[in-house]
């Protein structure tokens, strides 16, 4: 997993609400047994359409999406998080992120932001906007120096900051696993 | 003295798997009892292994079923799979499993099934237990008070490894319901409506029990279907507390105790429910008394309306994404605000999925088509949950019912639900379909999707329309 520290990027803005899983990478999709290539297939049946933002010159080189609220609901599939990377975002913000996208999306070094209202709105009205992630500072700078703050968990940012996988914490645990092991189960 | 602090089922839950408590450095370490993996989204974890070289930690502890992308659709013994690359999928969960020595429930062998329908099924989901799979609508298993939840592909891999998960603890959040199903009203019927009412975010963060005196009412087929779609409403996961119709259902099933271990087993099983005077981080309640037949008319589980109500108009929800988020959603649907569902043409209907494909769904469904015939022009596929599920409905003469009627009976997966087995609806068409998720192409791309309960779709399946599945009833 590639470290993620700060980034500043223009934003991509899908200004809808309950962006599932399926639109992100739809089923038909999930019949590899690899993690690899499935950015082509990001939004493959909005994408159709040549005025998705996604096809739109401004588009190009974006690592920052932007999104309505509660983004990412509905499957577990992890090649939602998978597709968005390999097509070249490393955060996604919104109001809001559904709770085991926004697992998976930090054990791949997506960065999922959750901001207030206020910025979420004028990040949905301001397409294309500059804007920075900081995830040291856990700020979102906007295009006018001011910033909106963004909660998440210690833990998972400290893994997303040094590139650790999650895996080797708990690997360590082994002790404690055995020793609950012995006398719980 | 201090009386005991009074604790919810969910936090009994919690604290009963515990390894290593939450510090502000890291989450809690949390053991899984039973880990449940399909061929979808497990190689890439394998992978891991292998790539790591890591064992898998406890073989007896993981259970392997094919479901997802398998046919329905048999030539004799030969699946009729629908390109290569399921049928490699397929091939690559096999071969995982022989070589980590998991038990697999391969295709057609007694036993297999969908992932969420077996685990009940052979008494492998018990009270207690902490339960995880690569599949979000593993919350099913709460139904029966078991801590059941959707993972993504890493955290399989973690289990593989470790038989652990890193978790921050949930709030809790009760959902209360009361009073008695009417008739021709559902399971299906009152989730749709408890999802309605909290939104399909309102359960974010939160683990949903299920409460209330028609919660205590309903058999095991009915909780598992309420618990199914938790996820649909957004939550980390969804509980009932055991009870004498939960250790009725599990005893005598392959993997529950026996003999002595049984009896201490429900006697365990019986401190688990919530304490009186525990307190929900959050609680609503809802009259089922007052539950109709629900149908969706959007693209989201939480778009839904009562079979007798208007479809309302975009315009009327606040936010500005909110309110293009429905107006998208009944372009693609093509419907319009203020007309009735009732009476739009359907070409599909699907009954099967997590959600309604055991036997007491089909069993509804063969009722109202028992001696009646499918309409001209649709398409009906039944698609039993599981092996045994369809050899009991055999039994029953279940599948001569639906065959008569003119619906395909077909062998047990996923299938329509999530159309990756090339069981789909074609773009433009409407289904009423058993299932969970009405998504834009959920069920195929550019399918038309209305979720309904087993009697709903069973009366569309006859009129040719979506209809009132009270009108028909005896």
């Amino acid at each position: 997993m590639e470290a993620f520290r700060k980034i500043t990027s223009k934003t991509v803005v899908l200004p809808v609400d309950n962006v599932d899983t399926d639109q992100i990478i739809p089923a038909r999709f999930l019949t590899i047994t690899t993690k690899l290539g499935l950015g082509e297939s990001l939004f493959a049946d909005w994408r159709n359409d040549p005025e998705f933002v996604l096809n739109r010159p401004e588009a190009e080189g974006a690592s920052i999406l932007v999104a309505g609220e509660n983004f990412g609901c509905g499957s577990s599939r992890e090649h939602a998080p998978w597709a968005l990377l390999d097509f070249g975002f490393r955060a996604v913000v919104s109001s809001s992120i559904a709770d085991i996208f926004k697992n998976n999306a930090v054990k791949n070094g997506l960065v999922p932001v959750e901001v207030d209202a206020k910025a979420h709105r004028f990040l949905l009205e301001n397409p294309g906007a500059s804007v920075t992630v900081d995830l040291e500072a856990c700020k979102l700078v906007l295009p006018d120096g001011g910033a909106a703050e963004f909660l998440l968990d210690g833990f998972a940012r400290h893994c997303l900051m040094n590139g650790i996988d999650q895996l080797d914490f708990l690997l360590q645990q082994e002790e404690a696993i055995a020793r609950f092991e012995s006398t719980s189960t | 003295m201090n009386e005991p602090k009074a604790r919810t089922l969910f936090e009994k839950l919690w604290t009963r798997h515990v390894v290593q408590p939450a510090t502000e450095d890291h989450p809690a370490v949390i053991y899984i009892d039973l880990h449940l993996i399909h061929e979808v989204t497990s190689p890439q974890a394998f992978d891991e292994l292998r790539r790591k070289n890591i064992p898998l930690r406890r073989p007896d502890r993981t259970i392997a079923t094919m479901d997802h992308s398998i046919p329905t659709l048999f030539d004799g013994d030969e699946p009729l799979y629908s390109d290569d690359k399921t049928r490699a999928q397929v091939d690559t969960l096999r071969t995982n499993c022989d070589e980590y020595g998991v038990r697999l429930y391969a295709m057609g062998e007694t036993g297999q099934g969908i992932v969420h329908v077996i685990g009940p099924e052979l008494g492998l989901t018990q009270p207690g237990r902490t339960i995880v799979c690569g599949d979000s609508h593993t919350s099913t298993h709460g139904a029966f008070g078991a801590w059941a939840f959707g993972i993504g592909t890493t955290e399989v891999g973690h289990v593989m490894a470790t038989q652990s998960l890193l978790q921050r603890q949930p709030k809790t959040f009760e959902v209360r319901l009361d009073g008695r199903l009417a008739t021709g009203v559902t399971a299906k019927d009152l989730i749709l409506a408890v999802i309605r009412e909290v939104g399909v975010d309102g359960g974010r963060g939160h683990v949903i029990e299920y409460t209330g005196s028609c919660i205590a009412s309903l058999s095991m087929d009915e909780r598992m279907t309420i618990c199914n779609m938790s996820i649909e409403a957004g939550a980390r996961a969804g509980l009932i507390a055991p009870d004498e119709t939960t250790f009725t259902y599990l005893e005598g099933r392959e993997f529950a105790p026996t003999g002595d271990g049984w009896a201490a087993a429900v006697a365990d099983w019986r401190t688990l429910p919530t304490d009186a005077g525990a307190r929900y981080d959050k609680s609503v309640t809802l009259d089922a008394s007052r539950v109709k037949p629900m149908v969706t008319y959007g693209t989201n589980p939480g778009m839904s309306v009562s079979i007798d109500e208007a479809i309302p108009d975009p315009a009327s929800r606040g936010e500005q994404a909110q309110a293009a988020a429905s107006s998208q959603a009944l372009e693609y649907m093509r419907m319009q605000p203020g007309e009735s569902l009732v009476g739009k043409s359907v070409d599909v209907v699907f009954i099967g999925s997590c959600t309604n494909a055991r036997l007491e769904d089909l069993r509804a469904a063969a009722s109202l088509m028992k001696g009646r015939k499918v309409a001209p022009g649709v398409r009906v596929l039944v698609v039993p949950g599981s092996q045994e599920i369809k050899r009991r409905a055999v039994d029953e003469g279940l599948d001569r019912v639906f065959r008569e009627a003119g619906a395909e009976w077909r062998d047990p997966g996923c299938s329509m639900c999530i159309a990756m087995n090339g069981d789909g609806v074609a773009a433009g068409e409407l289904a009423v379909s058993t299932s969970n998720r009405n998504f834009e192409g959920r069920q195929g791309k550019g399918a038309r999707t209305v979720l309904a309960s087993p009697l709903t779709a069973a009366a569309a399946a006859i009129g040719g329309t979506i209809a009132d599945p009270r009108e028909l009833l005896d």
